[in-house]
């Protein structure tokens, strides 16, 4: 099997120096979108779900756990947070709080089953457990099945950032994001990332080094999860509903096509994928069902022609790692 | 008890579907280590197919069972040259996101052109109306599909397990390189392999069109329940596939007839309860 990524040795300085002026350029350029015209909502939006593609790259880049049922952490997360906001009227980040939580209980019971079986298996329980999730919703009276759950108050964040202005909003969000990106890169290159690396790269050798390697895949599965599901969260607040597509196996497919345009096991890799995807869903918006044909074409030049994505790409060409 | 009997043979006919498909996929994934996802748009591909022969050249249903199989087939021996020979010796899940590429794209065209709503396909004149068993009232193209498939079925297991040609075949899933030696053609073995398990595909969708009409998306989830059911019988045996196919169209049945919330999801908390007790399959050997 081969690897997926070149990043099997451990961190250099310049490799982290290198990170960290790029996270810092980013960080940079996020912060002064409000003041550029763009429209704060799109980058909101694109947000979101390159956090939530970065928790999917932490299994799949780090981990070589292919879930293919991510939706279920966006959806089981933005359904629980808009129904304490709406009907238990929680402050936000309570909201956020419980929200954050049930995916992480998601995240143990899900990935206690799935990880039972490994490789291709595994992507085919995960969609099929959240195939499982979807038809529970679309039945269960809480989530008001294909209306799904509208008007969500934004409320007041700690009970003083008013959430239903756009800029405030935006900064929360943003400061979202980027926690959770640093949160992900530390795990990365923390001693526990470099086991899951080493299970990614060898498995029964891991195993042979005395490491238990369900219980690390596991902890992998529910931290990704959970900051999948915080991502959910987020997006509430953004959209102001929680609907059944956020459930749907096509949204665990963008997620993955997000992070493979982006490419798979890069820092960055995601959030590019995430920016580029979501833009591209709001320029083409207008075409329909073509859409799915392009989003079919990307992952299928993507597979043939680029495999290390946009991000991967580059890093390959500078040789540095991003 | 009608209605059960009712019940259970709707899930029988699932279980046909189920077990072609699955069936399908063991025999690509022996071969080609590929999960075909775009196994689901292949099989309403076969159901496409049918109706543009029944509407646009009249053509009966009877010569859409072998045509439909056939074209299907070298559309997907065609998609097996151009790109999956190319992700050999890479990680599977290759495999699973270049098949969800070409099934996201082969669904979006259809959508594009048919929308989301149904097709009417007509029953057979040979094949409509019923006969009353005593116990319940049959309609005869139901229990054509049923026994139809389990033949279909069991000359598939039949050919794999006891011709020569399945020899060949299944040593060139244990070891390609060792069977190439022999002068074996093994790339050409891989491609009709394909195209085999996606005409069974094509051939389900065939048989499910005058029962379920012919929609674009009728593949996109039940391909779902299909991994479902692969995971809970493995793919190590044919039989396997077939039997466990058959039985969870079954239990789907009764679920349907007894806790009819559940019909939906029953097969997934099989999976997971498979999973709880005997993690490899049923059938299946360490993957």
């Amino acid at each position: 099997m081969s690897a997926l990524t070149d990043d099997t040795l451990p961190m250099t300085p310049r490799a982290m120096r290198d990170e960290m002026i790029v996270f810092a350029i980013l960080a940079v350029l996020l912060a002064i979108v409000p003041f550029t015209g763009i429209y704060p909502f799109f980058v909101m939006q694109a947000l979101c779900f390159a956090l939530l593609a970065c928790a999917f790259n932490l299994l799949i880049g780090y981990g070589g756990l292919l879930s293919f049922g991510h939706a279920m952490f966006l959806g089981t997360a933005g359904y629980v947070t808009a129904h304490a906001l709406k009907v238990w009227a929680l402050p936000p980040e309570l909201g956020i709080l419980i929200g954050t939580a049930a995916a992480a209980l998601l995240g143990l019971a899900t990935g206690y089953v799935s990880i039972k079986r490994q490789g291709i298996y595994f992507s085919m329980i995960t969609l099929a457990l959240s195939q499982l999730l979807y038809f529970i919703y679309l039945q269960a009276p809480f989530t008001h099945g294909e209306d799904g759950i509208q008007g969500i108050p934004q409320g007041h964040l700690l009970g003083i950032l008013d959430l239903s202005k756009p800029t405030v909003l935006y900064y929360v969000v943003l400061a979202g994001f980027l926690a959770g990106f640093l949160l992900i890169y530390r795990t990365i290159n923390s001693p526990f990332g470099e086991v899951l690396k080493s299970i990614r790269e060898n498995e029964p050798r891991a195993i042979s080094l005395g490491y238990k390697t369900d219980q690390y895949k596991l902890l992998a599965y529910i931290l990704s999860g959970t900051l999948a599901g915080f991502a959910g969260s987020l997006k509430v607040f953004v959209a102001q509903n929680a609907s059944l597509t956020d459930v749907h196996w096509s949204m665990s497919g963008e997620i993955v096509l997000m992070t493979l345009v982006g490419g798979l096991g890069t820092i960055f890799g995601p959030v590019v994928g995430a920016f580029v995807i979501i833009a591209m869903q709001q320029y083409l918006a207008g075409f329909g069902q073509w859409v799915t044909v392009i989003q079919g074409v990307i992952f299928v030049s993507c597979v043939l022609l680029f495999r290390r994505g946009l991000v991967g790409e580059l890093a390959h060409l500078l040789r540095r790692s991003l | 008890m009608q209605a059960l009997y009712a019940q259970l043979l709707v899930g029988l006919i699932n279980g046909s579907f189920y077990a072609l498909l699955s069936l399908g996929l063991a025999v690509i994934f022996g071969m080609l280590n590929i999960i075909n996802f775009a196994h689901g748009a292949l099989y309403m591909m076969g159901a496409f197919v049918a109706y543009f022969l029944l509407n646009l050249g009249g053509i009966s249903y009877w010569w859409a069972l072998l045509i439909a199989p056939i074209l299907v087939g070298i559309f997907g021996m065609i998609l097996e040259r151009t790109m999956l020979q190319w992700l050999t010796g890479l990680d599977h899940l290759y495999g699973l996101l270049l098949t969800f590429g070409i099934a996201l794209i082969v669904q979006g065209v259809f959508q594009n052109y048919f929308g989301s709503s149904g097709l009417p396909y007509a029953i057979p004149d040979q094949l409509k109306g019923g006969v009353n068993l005593g116990f319940m009232f049959l309609p005869i193209y139901r229990g054509w599909v049923v026994i139809f498939s389990l033949v279909v079925c069991l000359a598939t297991w039949f050919l794999i397990e006891k011709t020569q040609l399945g020899a060949y075949l299944r040593a060139a899933t244990e070891n390609p390189t060792l069977v190439r030696a022999f002068g074996i053609n093994v790339p050409r073995m891989i491609t009709l392999t394909y195209g085999l398990g996606v005409g069974l595909a094509a051939l389900a969708g065939v048989l499910s069109a005058p029962i379920n009409q012919v929609r674009p998306l009728m593949g996109a989830d039940l391909i779902i329940v299909v991994f479902a059911v692969v995971v809970i019988g493995g793919m190590g045996s044919i039989m396997g596939s077939i039997i466990t196919g058959f039985a969870l169209g079954v239990i789907e049945g009764f679920t349907k007839y007894y806790y009819p919330e559940a019909s939906n999801t029953v097969v997934f908390v099989l999976m997971v309860l498979v999973l709880l007790v005997k993690p490899t399959g049923l059938t299946g050997r360490a993957a």
